[in-house]
């Protein structure tokens, strides 16, 4: 192999999301001599971006004064707030929670706003690359991080060059910062070499699904925001649904189920698409037409799986680390300030030093932590867990106490000892038909003549324990069919089944590597360029 | 010798098309964009023959708003020497394209401009074949091989019947297709130098070019939707049910 071309920067930020942009920005703001670049593994910036997205706007009066005159391409004021617990036929009105109220917000797609936000950064000279994947952290002479490696490309299934092979080049920087959004592919393996997480709770996940819609003229209320609870999940599953009414007669719709969900046989795809055929939602949707869908893995823990986010050479942002605010259903406005302070510590001191406790002390994890009971109340039920957080809501967090959190790959129990509960899922109409339709919203594609980017360490597990004990949840917890389990009787084993992997639907959400009860399901990133192609998601 | 090659900012091959509701066009509100595929081949080809030292010079030529500058600039960072934008905010039919472009040809001399064989948003396949006309210069369209010989050029054409090779004097206007070679990856280091390679801007009265519209769109509609379909048990009901529809 020859040796690798390399391309040296001051800061190299992986990722173009809020976090990383909004660091970008700031940074060349205070330092405009900085060499400051993003690489990001989306074909174009906000490719890969996916969120509701409800966003407090006062992180980004701070960075871009004036924003308000020249808003994103996606930007509509909320006007009203709505909570609704659905039955399966039925609706009861919830008082909406304080840290739910969205008075002078914006409704907005975070995937055009962060295209927009880049437009911002390469204005101010920041290097942005789109269609860049970085696969592997640089470490330097003194096993500090030095930078990223590019992945390689024109590389085929079986991993030999192809004629158009590239080989990925080097960046180096004096500073790395990873902004690579939930689990991300270097953060996890930073997490584990650094041990971030070792004073932390594990992390906790969800896992969002979100369409937008072309919907009937009259029919979109814009500026209105609905959340749901309840139906079509059963009182021991967290999670629930956003409704917000766009302009232009669109509509962004999604569904996030907590992905310490217990039952081996539940299909979080499935029941998203249920919940839109609840009347309320139905009514909404029908004669229009679906433009857009995507998935992805979103933080939950909050403060107590907050690993530390600081280690030599490199800073975690955003929900690399994990700053989502789950009452909230909010993380831009923690991303955007957490990219901003890392600008600044690092425009400062040139050093990762020190972040993490600066970090700590700021209004970001101040936030997480008034809120840090709520999420794990949800683990004995659906009502406990809305009385708790009644309370921890009218205390602000000041009951002592900490609740602890969960790994989600623990909670699933196997098939002999849970029944799923009768969900009394009803007959669908309502497009996509299944999931092989929505990945086609997903426009997601990647070169099928590379290697596989999801790794199954021990294959064998799926088709003998697997199968037997959990029924193969892969199967059922990929929103793009990635697993599937196929008859083949060409293999060696009692099942007769062999796992097939469609890399190619995938839309890079990670909840495999996340839910997958054995953890042998390992997610890293393909050729540069590929995976989904997001329109105002 | 220069090498001249048509880059055209289209919608992305990836993003699934979506027509107005009012039928006026396509939805481009933030559609992915990027170069049209066989101009990328056009590209490619011009710069294989440029390394194989036939070519001293590869120019990427586009038309449209600022916006194409993006994919010149792409062009560019796969290798191309210089950039030339024919600056428009009128969409282009291929008569006035092909005439914007052989003023470009008047002023640079090239030896032989490759285009992609179409574009895949209009699909219309004119533009090269209008070019060779007007600058009267032989045509060599859908090309799958390109071998220059000096003042020659031998090229395999994907035609209906298979296979066809023509011998064509040059300078001529090749139209390429989708096997003639793969397009390499950019490098990222090539990106940043691809910044400081130059762009010229001409418009189309800098060019003495006249937009004219000889083709009148009426409106556009999407493809019918397919129904719902339903199951049926076994051949009698299909046969039965097909009947029933009068297709058999």
């Amino acid at each position: 192999m020859t040796e690798r071309e390399i391309m040296e920067y001051d800061v190299i930020i992986v990722g173009a999301g809020p976090a990383g942009l909004s660091c970008a920005i700031r940074l060349k703001q205070l330092k405009p001599d900085l060499m400051v670049a993003v690489i990001e593994k989306g074909a174009q910036i906000g490719a890969h971006i996916l969120s509701g997205a409800v966003i407090e706007p006062e992180p980004l009066d701070q960075l871009l004064p004036g924003w308000r005159e020249n808003p994103p391409p996606v930007c509509v004021p909320v006007k009203k707030d709505e909570l609704w617990f659905l039955r399966k036929n039925s609706r009861i009105r919830l008082p909406t929670p304080p840290q739910q109220k969205n008075h002078g917000n914006f409704i907005v797609s975070l995937g055009s706003m962060c295209n927009w936000m880049a437009e911002k950064a390469e204005a101010l000279e920041v290097d942005i690359f789109p269609g860049y994947a970085a696969s592997e952290i640089r470490f330097d002479e003194n096993g500090a991080v030095g930078g990223v490696i590019i992945g390689d490309m024109g590389v085929d299934i079986q991993g030999n060059q192809k004629t158009t092979y590239m080989q990925g080049i080097e960046i180096h920087a004096a500073m790395t910062v990873v902004g690579e959004g939930c689990h991300g592919h270097l953060s996890k393996q930073l997490i584990r070499k650094y041990e971030l997480d070792k004073d932390c709770d594990p992390q906790t996940y969800g896992i969002g699904m979100k369409e937008l819609w072309q919907v009937q003229p009259g029919r979109s209320k814009p500026g209105l925001v609905q959340h749901t609870t309840g139906w079509p999940l059963d009182s021991k599953t967290y999670g629930g649904s956003f409704i917000y009414h766009l302009d232009k007669d669109r509509i962004a719709i999604g569904f996030v189920a907590g992905l310490d969900y217990e039952d081996p046989e539940f299909a979080p795809f499935e029941a998203f698409q249920q919940m839109k055929h609840h009347p309320m939602v139905h009514e909404l949707l029908e004669g229009g037409e679906i433009l857009s869908s995507g998935a992805r893995a979103i933080v939950e823990g909050g403060y107590q799986s907050l690993p530390k986010t600081e280690m030599p050479g490199a800073l975690l942002i955003g929900d690399a680390a994990g700053m989502l605010n789950v009452p909230k259903v909010k993380g831009t406005h923690q991303a955007i300030r957490c990219g901003m302070m890392a600008a600044e510590h690092i425009s400062e001191f040139a050093s990762s030093a020190g972040f993490d406790a600066k970090l700590r002390d700021s209004e970001i994890v101040k936030e997480l932590y008034k809120v840090r009971n709520i999420r794990p109340a949800f683990y004995q039920g659906f009502w406990r867990g809305f009385i708790r957080a009644a309370i921890e809501t009218i205390t602000m967090g000041k009951l002592p106490g900490t609740l602890p959190i969960h790994a989600d790959h623990s909670t699933l129990l196997k098939r002999d000892v849970y029944t799923a509960p009768d969900r009394q899922w009803v007959d669908r109409d309502l497009s996509p038909r299944d999931r092989l339709a929505s990945v086609y919203f997903a426009a997601t594609e990647h070169d099928e003549d590379q290697p596989v980017h999801l790794k199954i360490l021990e294959p064998d597990i799926c088709t003998t324990r697997c199968v037997e004990e959990y029924d193969n949840p892969c199967t059922r917890f990929c929103p793009a069919n990635v697993f599937e389990m196929v008859a083949d009787s060409r293999v060696n084993n009692d099942s007769g089944l062999r796992l097939q992997i469609n890399a190619a639907n995938c839309v890079h959400c990670k909840t495999c590597d996340i839910k997958d009860p054995y953890q042998i399901i390992n997610w890293v990133t393909p050729e540069g360029g590929c995976g989904p192609n997001y329109q105002n998601m | 010798m220069k090498i001249l090659v048509g880059m055209k900012r289209v919608v992305d091959y990836n993003v699934r098309i979506r027509v107005l509701s009012d039928g006026s066009g396509v939805d481009t509100d933030g559609v992915k964009m990027s170069v049209n595929p066989f101009d990328e081949i056009a590209l490619e080809e011009a710069l294989r023959i440029r390394e194989a030292g036939k070519a001293e010079e590869v120019i990427v030529v586009s038309a449209g708003g600022d916006a194409c500058q993006q994919q010149l600039r792409t062009g560019l960072a796969m290798g191309a020497d210089r950039a030339i934008q024919i600056q428009t905010s009128e969409g282009l039919q291929p008569l006035s394209t092909a005439r914007a472009f052989l003023k470009i040809i008047e002023r640079e001399d090239p030896g032989l401009v490759i285009l992609g064989k179409q574009a895949i948003d209009d699909d219309n396949s004119q533009t090269g074949q209008m070019l060779a006309a007007l600058w009267d210069r032989p045509q060599a369209t859908f090309a799958s091989e390109l071998i220059l010989n000096g003042n020659s050029a031998r090229v395999t054409r994907e035609v209906d019947a298979g296979l066809e090779t023509i011998e064509i004097d040059l300078p001529a206007v090749v139209t390429v297709d989708l096997r003639l070679n793969e397009p390499r990856f950019v490098k990222l280091p090539d990106i940043m130098k691809a910044k400081r390679k130059p762009l010229d801007v001409f418009s189309m009265e800098d060019l003495g070019v006249a937009i004219e519209g000889n083709i009148e769109i009426g409106h556009h509609t999407p493809p019918p939707q397919r129904e719902k379909g339903i199951m049926v048990e076994d051949a009698a009901q299909l046969v039965e049910e097909l009947k029933n529809r009068g297709l058999i």
